[in-house]
Order: C-alpha cells, then structure tokens, then sequence
C-alpha cells in the first residue's frame, strides 16, 4: 500500500522535509491551497470503489431510473449493474419493472445514489405503487406530451437564435 | 486543474449542486474528481416531492457533466486566493506555450 503514492508529494511521501522543494516543478506549481487528504482520495475509481457491490439508484440523461446492485465499473463510468428494476414515476403512479443485467454507458449517466437501506425502496405520500402495463401506458402519453412540448419549445427558442442546452431531449 | 484544486479545499463543506434537469442537492462536499464528478454525503433534494426517487438516498455521485452550477458557502472560499491562482496558471499557460 505504501506504494501507491503519486507524483504529488503528499503529507505521507516519506520525504524529509524542505525535500519538496528540490523536486522540479511538475504540472502546476503554483502553491496548491493544501489538499488534506492524500490525492488518490480524489479520483473517479477511489468514488466509484465506495459505491461497489451497493444497492444504488441510477439515473440516465433521459429521465429513466435503474435500482440494481453496482458490480463493475471504469474509469468512464461505465456501470454494470445486476438485478436492475427500472422504476417508472408518472403522476402520483409509481411501478417497477425487472430488468435484469445492465451494462450503462457512462455518458449517460447523471447520478448514482446509494441506497439508504434503512429506508429501503421507501417512496414517499402521495405517490402509490400501481401495475406496470398502466403506469407504461400514463408515461407513455406524457412523454409524448412532454416531447412535443419540448420541441415546440426548442423551435421557438432556436427562431430567437438559441440552442438549448439539451437539444430537444426530454430530460426529467 | 485548477478549479479540481479548487473543490479539494471545499471537501467537508455544503454544497448545493444544480443539474442541468433543474435538480437541486444540497449535501457535505465528500470527494471531487479531475472531471469534477462530485460525490455528495447527508443530502437534501430541493423540492423533494417532485423527484420521489431521491428519498431513499443518503450520499450521491453526480456526473461532473451533467452540473450546470456549484453553489458555494462563501465564506469558505478565498476569493483573492483564487484570483493569484487564476493569474499564475494563465501565466504558465502562456510561458508554456511560447516554449513549445
């Protein structure tokens, strides 16, 4: 484990001190404002390592939620996740559906949240659990409705010279 | 790099993360990345009721990509500090690039 330190050298580098100073100047030099924890703290896999093998809420760019267990994983974000239910919300409707395994490419990834397994699958008020054909069919037309508002939307935002952040994709 | 520096001396802080899909957490700042993916502990969702997915959830991963703002304790942050910072990486930037 000693090893594992990178070129920056921290407060564990076993240098003695004043060392540091001879050390040629890599990337920035500027006097970083300390960083207190050691920087393999901060990076995508010391992250994502936390979060393996836990029950976690995936959402995608395109609004749809995945509850599965985090298997694997890369430095892209790349996700496998196993036992995967997609929950689908429309209106105060909520269903699950089993989806298996997944594997999410990590562009489309906006969050990963780690489920709290004391509130377990909790979901709140007013929202009830309903049949999946029928949550389908309700989120079904208010995508439709969502996707038409949007384009109306980016339509006229684009006649007024502006591009929209998310191109028309329905993001929710 | 930075601003990665930047949000490695804001580790411990509250933090409101904005995404682009509107969404708004607030939390304890736990970890950062050279993408400045962002890792959110204890955290709240602004307007809960309408994201019901996040009840259940105690600490989030955000996609650096997918922030649209970080809002910031102010009196966390150093702003003279930065702006020196600022300054001396515009500089190498540019010393740099008249070497190569």
């Amino acid at each position: 484990m000693e090893n594992l330190s990178l070129h920056e050298g921290g407060p564990h580098s076993g240098l003695p001190p004043g060392a540091q100073h001879m050390m040629p100047p890599q990337g920035p030099s500027a006097p970083p404002p300390v960083p207190q924890l050691p920087p393999q703290m901060f990076t995508t896999a010391a992250q994502l390592l936390d979060l393996t093998d836990k029950k976690l809420i995936v959402s995608l760019r395109d609004g749809r939620k995945f509850i599965g267990v985090l298997r694997s994983w890369d430095q892209f974000g790349n996700l496998v996740l196993q036992n995967t239910i997609e929950r689908l919300f429309v209106g105060n409707l909520y269903a699950d559906v089993e989806r298996g395994l997944f594997l999410v490419r990590g562009e489309n990834v906006t969050l990963l949240g780690e489920i709290d397994l004391d509130k377990d699958d909790y979901v709140p008020p007013p929202y009830e659990q309903a049949s999946a054909e029928k949550v389908f069919e309700l989120k079904k037309e208010e995508d439709m409705k969502k996707k038409k508002f949007d384009t109306k939307r980016h339509k006229k935002l684009a006649q007024e010279g502006f591009e929209g952040e998310q191109s028309g994709e329905a993001i929710i | 790099m930075l601003f990665f520096s930047f949000f490695k001396t804001l580790v411990n802080h509250e933090v409101t993360v904005e995404l682009k899909n509107d969404i708004s957490i607030r939390g304890t700042l736990k970890s950062v990345d050279q993408y400045l993916n962002i890792k959110l502990d204890d955290i709240t969702v602004v307007d809960e009721l309408k994201y019901p997915h996040l009840s259940s959830v105690k600490n989030v991963f955000i996609r650096g990509s997918v922030v649209r703002y970080v809002h910031l304790p102010a009196a966390a942050v150093d702003t003279p500090l930065l702006e020196d910072a600022t300054r001396r990486e515009a500089a190498q930037t540019a010393a740099k690039a008249k070497q190569g």
